[in-house]
């Protein structure tokens, strides 16, 4: 290329130079306004290519701006678009670029202004091109956004429509006093109105009455901003009259400044499951035979009079137990006994009175009466007496007059001292006492009373833990044979050391064991204990003793039963022969042919069988013979006749009864020997065996160990 | 009045809570309302904006005349953090509250180092993710959804980010000047910790937060200015950023201000780093 000028910048070597000095302050012009985005070796790399560029086209000949443009262009696309960049990119190209190319003369001061010029405007265009073009971009997408929402709106108001319209929800729509403005088809189903009368009317206008009480707080917590919707159940009034229950939600819409605008009711028709609701919760709490409230509505009476806080208050609970409705239901049918307990229920209704009275049906024939808070143990009396009294008149159901008598056991306390569980175990211990007492008594529990003399209640309630901590033993009272004196086995009699009331004999709980059936493990324990402990008898003696063990006939009925035995045997090591097994007469007489059958086979086991109480049944006698028997004990009543005087009815019935077993190759027993005369006697009329407190207590069995083995003889002393 | 009639219309009320709003709800298009994303744009040079977004963005000039040179640094950091993270071998990354899509976008960044990685953003301004979509309408690896960070449900559940992004994998979440227009009655720890709960070990977040540390009087009539837009400002200190990212460990230099945050050889104009007014971090599960 030719040179021009005085001084031309020929040198590469300065131009070079000169390119790099600019490019570097450049680069400190373009970062301030720039994104980061560059490392500053990057960016001054860039620069420096734009630089010689610049460089190229203001030295070059002809001069042409076009290159200047594109660099202008080129700052843009590179996002160098800070504020003052193409200002100061101006400034720093003025100041130095034409020193620095030693080209400082008025033909390239004269291009220079043209660069700047071109430069300035590529810049410019460009940042105008890029601004249209996001200013297109960001319209568009606007515009796109916009339609997206609207036709997003348009589904909504379809689908808004749809609900509206078609919907199963009633809906109304009303202005912030509660005006109604619009409302739905079902809403008019709803409330029997057409869309016109129901319009510029007040929603509360068709609320029942006694159910609009909280609208205004409900509104007004609406528009003050505390809740954003709020469901409730109303009642509310159609036009025919009728009452249909609403599930409501009720909202508050705002305007975008957030002003109340409208009010928006949506609701559905629950009355058929308020209904529902309602006479579930009735059945729930009530008899449905008595409508009486039933036992849980009773207990939760209860509960809530314990619950308040109530100070000094007291409580009473009494409990009446109709005597005889069981007769009733058996002679007469199921059908007269519950009418019955209908018309019972009727007059006792009639003697309770004022809130503070609960009558329920606790079920079967029971009754219970909550008063609370209670008047005292007088008020309470008053109202049993009253209640005892109203049945003494017969009831008449058809052509029956039927008589009921009742028991009622009351319990009255201080709310702060008693429990639920205390209440109804302080009445049924009472009733209990009233019902010993005889038909149509009244009780009040007393603790004093209570704590002496355990009722089947209390016990009862304690039997199922006795076994488990352990609080039964057995004492043994031992069979004497009458002709030597000798020791020839012990009866095991179970004894309950019950934690409150000390020592129990069986005859206080053995019922209430067979009632709850907590007889069936007793007897497997009794039977395995005592066979255990009678293992150890008389060893090396002639004839240990053999223990015997009652049984009753729910035992006999116990499936596996003489397997159990059988095991218990092999377990201690009692041969079969030692364990006399005792089953009441009555029981064996009603015995169905499988216990027979099971007597048959514990015979066949080599156990002994003794019917116990003989002589207290009905004893057929052909019956007796068929029974699988080793011996008969005769009852204490047949004995207590021999103690004293001479009673030849008596001993005559004892002569019979040994005849007859002796004949059938029993052993007789006797039980209850008190006295010497009765041991005389018994054995004159040829019984075989005895026990009695004569010939010995009951005792340990160690005792009874000792006994065994001892030459001592139980002999009374005017016989021999 | 349609959106309020289904209860929870998503409309804030006086003492109220934002609900989520039905799928099928529109949401509001005022171009005569700011918006949070488009004055970000205009700070940054931009011209995806409105008069509304413009005017806005000048009143918030006139009291804090760096904010330009804030969102460049802001988006700076997000560049330096995306590379961070991209060199600690994350892969995906999901953007909360990306706004205009503009230079240095995630995707751009995180592929100079990882050519597949993939990207989710998410913004709950309608406009913008219509303009990123269409950006983005062509790249398979990056998507754009309509969704708020406030409901975490929501954003990780959407069918587009599961299709996008495996959660069972490390991912990088970044709430970007995003979280001072999360205030404190939408309890952003607990928003935070959702997102937590939901990112595989490995994971990271990157955070920068507007504050008035140090500024409590230009910061108070920023405040002011942004409670009458859409999106009120919310500035938080540094003790409170941190306390946001419990749960995370903050790695080095912790909570600092935009430039400071492992600078390397960037450049920057001078401004004290004080001066920038937004708290920058990186933590990682």
């Amino acid at each position: 290329m030719k040179q021009h000028g005085h001084d031309p910048p020929d040198s590469r070597f300065r131009r070079q130079a000169a390119v790099e000095a600019t490019a570097r302050e450049w680069a400190h012009i373009v970062a301030r306004g720039s994104f980061g985005q560059m490392s500053v070796h990057d960016l001054e790399g860039r620069l420096s290519e734009l630089t010689t560029i610049l460089v190229e086209s203001l030295l070059s000949e002809p001069f042409v701006s076009r290159p200047a443009r594109d660099v202008g262009a080129s700052l843009v696309a590179a996002h160098f678009t800070g504020s003052e960049t193409l200002s100061r990119t101006i400034e720093l190209f003025d100041d130095r670029l034409l020193q620095a190319l030693h080209a400082d003369t008025a033909k390239y001061r004269g291009r220079l202004a043209r660069m700047n010029g071109a430069l300035a405007a590529g810049f410019a265009d460009a940042l105008r091109e890029r601004a249209l073009t996001e200013h297109e971009a960001i319209l568009r997408a606007a515009l796109r956004a916009r339609e997206d929402a609207e036709q997003a709106m348009r589904a909504s108001q379809a689908r808004f429509r749809a609900v509206f319209r078609g919907g199963a929800t009633a809906i109304a729509i009303g202005d912030v006093n509660g005006h109604i403005l619009d409302v739905n088809p079902a809403l008019i189903d709803m409330l029997g109105y057409s869309a016109s009368e129901l319009r510029g009317q007040r929603v509360t206008d068709f609320i029942h009455p006694d159910d609009t009480g909280d609208m205004r707080e409900i509104v007004a917590s609406l528009i003050h901003g505390d809740r954003e919707h709020v469901r409730m159940e109303k009642r509310f009034i159609r036009r025919d009259g009728g009452v249909v229950w609403g599930r409501i939600a009720l909202s508050l819409v705002r305007d975008d400044e957030g002003t109340p605008s409208y009010l928006v009711a949506m609701g559905e028709d629950i009355t058929e499951r308020h209904h529902l609701q309602t006479s579930l919760q009735r059945q729930a709490l009530h008899d449905s035979l008595t409508k009486l409230p039933n036992r849980a509505q009773l207990m939760g009476r209860i509960a809530d009079a314990l619950d308040a806080d109530v100070g000094d208050d007291r409580v009473a609970l009494c409990l009446i137990d109709l005597d005889g409705c069981k007769t009733v239901n058996d002679t007469l049918g199921r059908d007269v006994g519950d009418r019955l307990l209908v018309a019972v229920a009727d007059r006792l209704s009639r003697c309770v009175s004022g809130s503070d009275q609960m009558l329920a049906r606790m079920g079967g024939d029971e009754f219970g009466l909550v008063v609370s808070p209670s008047g005292g143990g007088t008020q309470v009396i008053e109202i049993a007496e009253h209640m005892l009294a109203a049945l003494d008149t017969p009831f008449s159901l058809d052509r029956h007059h039927l008589s009921v008598s009742a028991s009622v056991g009351m319990t009255e306390r201080p709310v702060r001292e008693t429990s639920a569980s205390d209440l109804l175990t302080t009445a049924g211990v009472a009733l209990e006492w009233a019902k010993a007492a005889g038909r149509g008594r009244w009780r009040m529990f007393d603790p004093h009373r209570a704590s002496g003399q355990p009722s089947r209640f209390a016990l009862s309630s304690t039997l199922s833990t006795a076994m488990l901590y352990d609080e039964f033993f057995i004492v043994y009272q031992p069979v004497v044979n009458l002709t030597d004196g000798a020791v020839i086995g012990a009866e095991a009699l179970v004894r309950w050391h019950h934690p409150q009331f000390g020592v129990l004999r069986p005859g206080r709980f053995i019922a209430v064991a067979d009632e709850t059936g907590l007889i069936v493990p007793l007897g497997r324990w009794v039977l395995e204990h005592a066979c255990r402990q009678a293992a150890r008898w008389g060893a090396g003696s002639a004839r240990p003793p053999m223990v015997c063990v009652n049984v009753t006939l729910r035992q006999c009925h116990e499936r596996n039963f003489v397997r159990e035995v059988a095991r218990v045997l092999n377990v201690s090591g009692l041969p079969a022969d030692r364990l006399q097994l005792e089953i009441t007469e009555s029981a064996a007489m009603t015995a169905a042919s499988e216990a027979l059958d099971v007597l048959r086979r514990l015979r066949q086991l080599g156990v002994r069988i003794a019917l116990d109480d003989f002589g207290t049944g009905h004893s057929n006698i052909a019956y007796l013979r068929g029974l699988p028997l080793t011996g008969i004990k005769i009852a204490g009543a047949f004995v207590e006749g021999l103690r004293f005087g001479a009673d030849p009815v008596g001993e005559q019935m004892v002569e019979g009864v040994v005849s007859l077993a002796h004949t059938l190759g029993l052993t007789v027993t006797a039980e209850g020997v008190e006295t010497e005369r009765q041991a005389r006697v018994l054995r004159e009329l040829g019984c075989d065996w005895a026990q009695g407190h004569l010939l010995s207590r009951p005792g340990s069995a160690d005792r009874l160990q000792n006994l065994a083995v001892s030459p001592e003889r139980w002999l009374p002393g005017d016989v021999g | 009045m349609i959106v309020v009639l289904f209860e929870d219309g998503g409309r804030r009320v006086p003492g109220g809570t934002t609900m989520e709003r039905p799928a099928w709800a529109p949401n509001d298009i005022d171009l005569d309302r700011p918006s949070a994303a488009r004055v970000y744009d205009y700070y940054l040079g931009g011209s995806h904006n409105f008069a509304a977004d413009r005017a806005m963005a000048d009143k918030a000039m006139q009291i804090l005349p760096e904010l330009p040179a804030i969102m460049r640094a802001n988006r700076a950091f997000l560049g330096r953090a995306v590379r961070y993270l991209a060199a600690a071998g994350i892969t995906q990354f999901i953007d909360l509250g990306s706004g205009i899509p503009t230079v240095g976008n995630v995707h751009e960044v995180a592929r100079e180092l990882e050519a597949g990685a993939r990207v989710v953003y998410v913004d709950n301004d309608p406009i913008a993710v219509v303009h990123a979509r269409s950006l983005l309408a062509s790249d398979p690896l990056a998507t754009v959804i309509e969704a708020d960070l406030r409901e975490p449900g929501k954003v990780l559940g959407h069918p587009q980010l599961q299709r996008l992004i495996n959660l069972d994998q490390p991912v990088g979440v970044l709430m970007v000047a995003v979280l001072h227009f999360v205030g404190d009655e939408d309890r952003p720890s607990d928003i935070i910790a959702r997102y937590r709960a939901a990112m595989a070990p490995g994971s990271h977040l990157v955070v920068s937060h507007g504050t008035a540390a140090n500024r409590q009087e230009q910061g108070a009539r920023m405040e002011a200015l942004y409670a009458r837009s859409p999106t009120p400002l919310t500035p938080r200190s540094a003790e409170e950023v941190a306390t946001l990212l419990s749960g995370f460990e903050i790695i080095d230099p912790g909570v600092v201000y935009l430039p400071l945050w492992r600078p390397g050889e960037r450049t920057t104009d001078g401004t004290p780093a004080a001066g920038y007014a937004t708290y920058a971090a990186v933590a990682h599960l």
